[in-house]
């Protein structure tokens, strides 16, 4: 049979070294900092004083306008602070500080639902929202979004996104062994709340365990199928995914629902799982922590709000000198200045590479060889658009397809001459969104 | 957190190949073609080689040094110019005026544009060129290989004494390159070993090559000969620059066009020019001649060769 991918793309060594532990659980931190805008949209409002007693599971932070999520307490105990603080994706931003009383006690509201497969899909999606899930990927949109496509989308099929084709990322492998049941009920609440009947499971081939224990699983489900993949990099992206399964072709600037898929991740199906059957909203994730400057790597099930350092402490700390540390994988990921920013909902891990690894880069002149541009998966000039977008022509940069970029980092990821395409794509991006006011439109004139 | 941590734009990771590492194994892939033309051409083929790469080394460190850039003379550019340039000169040229070639390949051809990555043209054939135009009797002093195995017009190219003799060189020859020819042009087998490699290390891709020689191929077999389909295909193939151009100077990335097709659309243009001067043009050879028209091309097709554009969804407005 001939292995489904997608055109373009790399193989970058895997690195999964956390592969075969199983997810510990993190014994409760003292303080979480839970921020208030962990997703794509809009920031949560807060909704409690400092002083407030709070329970695991309250909501603690209200979403505001149609895309936003809102946000719940990790842990029981006080609010001793609403204030800024630093963020892992960007400026300091609100966040809320609870402290631990040490009992662990959930909100009241919490409770089972066994009669889940009866609601209507709007209570689904009520639930979702109360929920607070976003996808779990590591983009943070929220999920009770992409649950409510608009009346004119004819919705087909869901693909769960099982790839996780970042290296060194476990977290999503390890859910496919441990909570392999939960996923495929998370997948069949989405499945019934869209009211589709084609479900695919898309799981890399490196990952050959998840395949066949999710095969099992499924084995008497008649509208499921399990898809594997080539191992490459960026497979786990939503529509390079959508290629690979469906060979649908996601047009430019639109969204997987123009072509009938809503993707999910297995995270994301686990938590809807968890929200709908459990009453659990979602206060906690799975975090990789790995790389060669972590003593002991693992996949830690922690709150969200913990401090990056409290996970690195549990690891067994640093292991010589640290030279990068990144929240998610290496090809994607946010480079951090500091370990005391908290897990949020998009934290897929905590990778640590040696001062050793970290090369500093000498750029030299493009030679035209066009690697980058055989590489790119969504097929445009990285090496075209960089130079315009130094030379400030961003008008050109968008005729070219700057907008189609999501900044997957093949392309600087296998230059020769090290230019730093991603940078300048960002760059030309923002430059972009401010001239056109966030339309992105065209009839920029450039500067 | 005592430490400093470095921070940066993703991606983290890169590969471990550069452009240095690049144009050094263009070097090794020389190799082979190096052996060779001291093989059948004697010891005065090293001296030609190396006359060219230091005077092409030499020659840009001086240009950057007087232009206060950065001395970037070991990243193995220039070498791989100066190679190039040897092996596209006739053995029996004077060793001052290989030396000049080095120097006008590195100062006309690549710094005048800028230096590496921002030149049009093919620098060592830049220079081949302006000496054939300056030196036409020195460019053409054939000498025949040292093991030469047939004695019509020992002094001439296969390619010439076909034009002007209708004398087929055998095929054995040509292959292994016991034949007149500039030094590096003449063993088919050794350029093919280098191509290889490069092919291996994916530093060049098949179409340029593959287009290349066989649109030249098929053009010289459809009206190179008597009647329609009776050219002689391999002879073609395997005679005068084809190969040497083929794999190692066309597909040159710099002046090359960037897309797949576009590199194919090169690589056609390429051997149908090499043709047309091979069949009705005044000089018995025309790879480098096709290869600089079509580098002249190679921005007019990036320009018009795109990739292929998706669907686009009306954005509100």
């Amino acid at each position: 049979m001939k292995i489904r991918s997608f055109r373009g793309g790399v193989h970058p060594p895997e690195e999964k070294i956390t592969s075969s532990l199983p997810i510990q659980e993190m014994p409760l931190p003292k303080k979480v900092v839970i921020l208030l805008s962990q997703h794509t949209g809009a920031p949560a409002k807060p909704v409690v004083k400092v002083g407030d007693r709070v329970k695991i599971g309250q909501k603690i932070g209200e979403a505001q306008g149609p895309i936003s999520s809102t946000i719940h307490a990790s842990l029981s105990g006080k609010v001793v602070d609403i204030s800024d603080h630093s963020h892992p994706l960007g400026p300091p931003s609100l966040a809320v500080t609870i402290e631990s009383d040490g009992r662990d006690e959930y909100h009241p509201k919490i409770k089972h639902n066994n009669d889940y497969f009866r609601l209507h899909p709007n209570e689904i999606r009520e639930i979702v929202r109360e929920a607070g899930i976003v996808g779990l990927g590591g983009a943070a949109f929220p999920t009770h979004v992409k649950l409510s496509p608009p009346e004119d989308k004819w919705i087909d099929t869901v693909i769960l996104n099982g790839c996780e084709c970042e290296p060194y990322l476990t977290c999503d492998h390890r859910l496919m062994i441990e909570k392999i049941y939960e996923i495929v009920q998370g997948l069949k609440i989405i499945a019934k709340t869209l009211e589709v009947t084609s479900c695919y499971i898309g799981i890399e081939r490196n990952k050959r365990d998840a395949i066949k224990a999710m095969r099992e699983e499924i084995r008497n489900e008649a509208n499921m199928e399990v898809i594997p993949l080539k191992t490459k990099y960026p497979q786990g992206s939503e529509k390079q995914l959508i290629k690979a399964i469906l060979n649908r072709e996601v047009p430019s600037g639109g969204l997987p629902l123009d072509v009938g898929v809503i993707v999910q991740n297995v995270g994301t199906a686990l938590a809807i799982s968890e929200a709908v059957r459990k009453g659990r909203p979602l206060i906690e994730r799975v975090v990789t922590v790995t790389g060669k400057g972590i003593k002991h790597p693992a996949n830690l099930r922690v709150r969200i709000g913990t401090l990056f350092q409290d996970l690195i402490d549990y690891c067994g700390g640093f292991r010589g000198r640290p030279g990068k540390i990144i929240m998610g994988g290496p090809l994607m990921g946010f480079n951090q200045y500091t370990t005391l920013v908290p897990v949020i909902k998009g934290t897929t891990g905590i990778l640590v590479l040696l001062k050793e690894e970290v090369v500093e880069i000498s750029e030299r002149s493009c030679i035209r060889c066009s690697r980058c541009v055989d590489v790119c998966p969504v097929d445009i000039l990285p090496n075209l658009i960089a130079q315009y977008a130094r030379k400030d022509r961003f008008d050109w940069a968008e005729e070219y397809g700057i907008l189609d970029c999501m900044e997957c980092g093949v392309c600087a990821y296998v230059c020769p001459a090290k230019i730093p395409l991603v940078q300048l794509i960002k760059y030309a991006k923002v430059q972009l969104t401010r001239a056109t006011g966030g339309t992105g439109d065209t009839g920029v004139t450039g500067g | 957190m005592s430490q400093k941590l470095v921070v940066s734009v993703s991606p983290h990771i890169r590969i471990k190949g550069n452009i240095p590492r690049m144009m050094w194994d263009v070097v090794i892939a020389l190799v082979p073609a190096t052996i060779a033309s001291v093989y059948f051409f004697g010891f005065k083929a090293i001296y030609i080689i190396l006359v060219t790469t230091f005077s092409a080394l030499i020659t840009e460190a001086i240009i950057q040094k007087l232009c206060k850039k950065p001395v970037t003379i070991f990243d193995g550019s220039a070498v791989v110019t100066g190679i190039l340039l040897a092996f596209n000169l006739p053995p029996g040229i004077p060793l001052w005026m290989a030396g000049a070639g080095g120097a006008i390949a590195i100062s006309i051809g690549k710094q005048a544009f800028g230096g590496l990555g921002h030149n049009i043209f093919n620098p060592a054939l830049v220079a081949r060129t302006i000496l054939l135009i300056s030196f036409p009797v020195a460019m053409t002093a054939w000498s025949p290989p040292r093991f030469i195995s047939f004695d019509a017009l020992t002094y001439a190219t296969p390619l010439t004494a076909l034009k002007e003799n209708s004398i087929l060189t055998p095929l054995k020859d040509l292959f292994l390159g016991n034949v007149g020819g500039c030094i590096g042009e003449t063993s088919a087998l050794a350029l093919i070993i280098g191509a290889l490699y490069l092919l291996l290390r994916k530093h060049i891709t098949w179409h340029i090559p593959f287009t290349f020689i066989a649109t030249a191929g098929i053009l010289c077999w459809l009206f190179g000969g008597a009647e329609l389909f009776r050219g002689p295909f391999l002879f073609h193939v395997l005679a005068g620059g084809l190969l040497l151009g083929a794999l190692f100077m066309a597909t040159d990335p710099v002046t090359s066009p960037t897309s797949r097709s576009g590199r194919m659309i090169f690589g056609i243009g390429c051997g149908a020019i090499t043709a047309l001067i091979r069949l009705k043009g005044g000089p018995p050879e025309g790879v480098s001649f096709s290869i600089l028209l079509m580098n002249a091309f190679a921005p007019l097709i990036d320009r018009f060769i795109r990739p292929r554009k998706k669907a686009r969804v009306k954005r509100g407005k």
